[in-house]
């Protein structure tokens, strides 16, 4: 309950944000000015932008003409008209459908499923005819103007239909690309990239961190390259890998775990696929231990992927087995939200980070 | 509309009083009234529009009334009061004319007459109280954070719930999407129950796992109660297939809203019901708004009830409990002989989409309150009840006193129950449950115990 209480009082200063070493690939020049924005003011400024740039870019989804139900996409009927943003009925297949299209015409097309967990009518256009399309067509067609943005994961009162996280599912496709940002200003960065990437995207954006992440965005255009990890948060005892919202509750077991001494280094993914393997292979090299911590359900969710790959590389340097604390293998509980959801206590009592001088023999 | 745009909801007449009758000759014309009432009270002859030379043909053809309205003059109050008490459990007939003409696409339509008692009207005035009175609590219970994640509120819809009930059975089955509390109510379900599951408490219909999208009864064939929406429509047509095979005479009601018509998982499940005749009758409450989009926007027709191409449909005043309940009535007898039908129940919605939306941003308060005043189901019953005098005006506020009494009660039980246990995450995963337990060092790992 105090991790349920803790994720809705903060206002946060991310992870990345307020600390001086990353290897981040953008930095403001310090002629540019930034704004305090949260999470979907970033994105509506990332599509004010990207329409503007582009004069053959779209945004289409249920809802997004007067600013989408979670103000994503305030003002761009008003700015760029009714013809390029506009509404669609209620039906996720024809509007991925109508995208994919739209894509194959060389345009840019954004569509909107209002919440990730209303993506699964639209899942056979997705892998069946976006991911597979330039490859059966020999390069002929391609569909790499789609970008398909979802809000995803939990927020505290979502329930079955709102909280999901469909992440896992779309990894195993190949032919595109699966996006998750975990602040506004990486949110800004990635969705142009993802928009402008020749390749059909799916970007998920974390509805929890909507109005509760707050970060300076600046406001000029800028890209922040997709399938690169980044290490937020450096350390030599143990890597801890993430993506979107979850790493806030893992910085949260970060700095429990500073205070017993045990120094954490935190890689934020941004891209799943495809996913930034040498980073985390040489961060698990440095450390020997692994911690992968997702909100979807425990069996065959994103962690799996990412533990079979670093067992691979990194075998003889792990000294623990990896670690996955990720969300109970039910259904996305209504009342029982706080037993099902990783939160940082769980991270923090796992094996790897409660005690890693031992070594473990499972 | 606020946007400029073309909802257009029928306009409806309520039944006119006596009183305003163009031909009334004054004093003398009610007083022959009066005795005329009270004579065929005493008969209790089921009323024919043709009634001698007090036959009211009212312009616009609209209820065939006869009686007196709660103005009439002092002769017959006491009178009147004598037979209030003595009326209400009566099984009077009494013959009502629907508001409007039942449209029809490939099909008769039924006829606007139909039959009803007086236990009808006061049965029907009561449970729509009833609901209206549940969802404004549940309103107030959401706003106090009892109720958390989703309300979607039915008000103003509630002759739909009650129109359909009392022509069906437990064996015939309903299922809908998300705004399911009243029809939960209508098939039985108590204010306890309804209170519980909302507040997410064990005693709930679903034991308090399901919430306010996903209320079920089992032993009413209600199938609930589903968060996306189109999705519950091939499942009905599912239902209605296994009805034919068990050969009981059952229908399903496949209820979905405007926005949802336009899934494309609802052609496929009316190509397979129309080409297997199922029984099943798939009801759009059209309260013309899929959230906040007006239908004009989302739909090329939108008249769903032609949706359906080859499947006949019916346009129904869903704000009519009479006219819902001839609708159904129809399509239960047709359903069974010739197969699948859609409904297209024009109804309104008075809260917002859901407790987050207030309902305000894309139509006009205006519209709101002028459909309220218009065409508010319980008004209308109301209006019907006091003009065939079934029961005085205090009688009735009494009866609103009681349901909110009962309403309290259920809200005040339903607080104290108790949340379902924390092993009930685990249950009914599968068949036997997970088993369940997270334990080991790092609390993360569920023993399933597999069957």
């Amino acid at each position: 309950m105090a991790s349920l209480l803790s994720r809705f009082c903060r206002k946060l200063a991310l992870p990345g944000s307020a600390h001086g070493s990353r290897m981040t690939s953008t930095t403001a020049c310090g002629s540019e000015t930034v704004k305090s924005l949260n999470l979907y003011s970033a994105i509506n400024q990332a599509l004010h932008i990207a329409l503007e740039t582009d004069p053959r870019s779209y945004v289409f989804g249920e809802d997004v003409g007067f600013g989408g139900v979670f103000r994503c996409t305030t003002g761009l009927a008003e700015r760029f008209g009714k013809n390029r943003v506009f509404n669609t009925p209620l039906c996720e297949q024809g509007i991925v459908g109508f995208g994919i299209g739209l894509a194959a015409m060389g345009n840019r097309a954004v569509v909107e499923i209002q919440v990730a967990d209303y993506i699964y009518p639209a899942f056979d256009q997705i892998v069946n005819e976006a991911a597979k399309f330039r490859y059966r067509s020999g390069n002929q067609f391609n569909c790499g103007g789609l970008t398909i943005r979802a809000p995803y994961g939990a927020v505290g009162h979502g329930g079955h239909y709102h909280s999901q996280s469909p992440e896992a599912f779309f990894c195993h496709v190949p032919g595109i690309k699966v996006v998750i940002p975990r602040s506004p200003r990486e949110a800004k960065g990635l969705l142009l990239s993802s928009i402008r990437d020749p390749n059909p995207v799916v970007f998920f954006e974390p509805k929890w961190l909507y109005r509760q992440a707050v970060e300076e965005v600046p406001e000029h255009d800028y890209m922040i390259p997709l399938s690169q990890a980044e290490i937020i948060r450096e350390g030599s005892d143990i890597t801890l890998v993430g993506w979107g919202a979850q790493l806030t509750v893992m910085e949260q077991a970060c700095l429990d775990a500073e205070k017993e001494g045990i120094s954490c280094e935190l890689i934020d993914l941004k891209t799943l696929l495809p996913w930034d393997k040498e980073t985390v292979e040489a961060s698990v090299k440095k450390t020997g231990r692994l911690l992968i911590s997702h909100e979807a359900p425990i069996t065959g969710g994103f962690g799996a992927e990412i533990s079979a790959t670093i067992l691979e590389r990194c075998f003889l340097k792990l000294e623990a087995p990896v670690s996955r604390v990720c969300g109970l293998d039910t259904p996305f509980p209504l009342v029982f939200e706080p037993f099902y959801m990783p939160t940082k206590n769980k991270a923090s009592s796992s094996s790897s980070l409660s005690s890693p001088s031992k070594t473990h023999i499972f | 509309n606020k946007r400029g745009g073309r909802v257009k909801l029928q306009p409806m007449v309520m039944p006119q009083s006596e009183f305003d009758h163009a031909e009334k000759e004054g004093a003398l014309y009610g007083k022959v009234m009066v005795h005329e009432s009270v004579e065929f009270l005493l008969v209790q002859k089921p009323v024919s529009v043709a009634f001698g030379r007090f036959a009211v043909k009212i312009k616009g053809g609209d209820m065939a009334l006869s009686r007196l309205t709660s103005r009439s003059n002092g002769i017959s109050r006491p009178l009147s009061t004598a037979f209030g008490r003595f009326i209400s459990t009566d099984t009077t007939p009494i013959t009502i004319e629907t508001s409007l003409p039942f449209t029809a696409h490939l099909c008769d339509p039924p006829s606007r007459s139909v039959e009803s008692s007086t236990q009808e009207l006061l049965d029907f005035f009561r449970t729509m109280a009833l609901m209206r009175r549940m969802e404004i609590a549940a309103d107030s219970l959401y706003k106090a954070k009892l109720i958390r994640g989703f309300c979607h509120l039915y008000d103003g819809q509630e002759a739909v719930a009650i129109g359909m009930e009392a022509v069906i059975t437990k064996k015939d089955a309903i299922i809908t999407a998300y705004r399911d509390h009243c029809i939960f109510l209508g098939r039985g379900g108590s204010l306890y129950e309804v209170f519980a599951e909302l507040m997410g408490r064990q005693d709930g219909c679903s034991k308090g796992k399901g919430g306010s999208m996903h209320f079920y009864k089992k032993d009413s064939s209600f199938y609930g109660g589903h968060g996306i929406v189109g999705a519950q429509v091939p499942l009905g047509c599912g239902i209605a297939f296994a009805q034919k095979y068990v050969k009981e005479e059952a229908v399903t009601f496949a209820m979905y809203g405007d926005g949802a018509a336009n899934q494309g998982q609802l052609f496929e499940a009316l190509n397979i019901s129309a080409l297997w005749d199922l029984p099943s009758i798939l009801v759009c409450e059209n309260n013309h708004y899929g959230m906040g989009t007006a239908e004009w926007r989302a739909a090329k027709s939108p008249s769903y009830y032609k949706r359906g191409d080859y499947v006949p449909g019916l346009k129904v005043d869903g704000m009519d409990a009479f006219a819902v309940k001839q609708a159904c009535k129809f399509a239960k007898e047709h359903a069974l002989k010739n197969g699948p039908i859609i409904l297209e129940m024009d109804t309104y919605r008075y809260h917002g989409h859901s407790m987050s939306d207030p309902g305000s941003t894309y139509r006009t308060r205006d519209e709101i309150s002028g459909v309220r005043q218009e065409r508010d189901p319980i008004e209308r019953i109301k209006k019907l009840v006091l003009s065939h005098d079934l029961a005085t005006e205090k009688e009735l506020k009494d009866m609103e006193k009681e349901i909110r009494k009962e309403v309290d009660d259920a809200i005040a039980k339903a607080k104290d129950c108790s949340m379902p246990e924390p092993s009930e995450l685990f249950t009914n995963v599968y068949v036997k449950g997970f088993g369940t337990k997270s334990f080991g060092a790092d609390r993360k790992e569920v023993k399933a115990a597999l069957p």
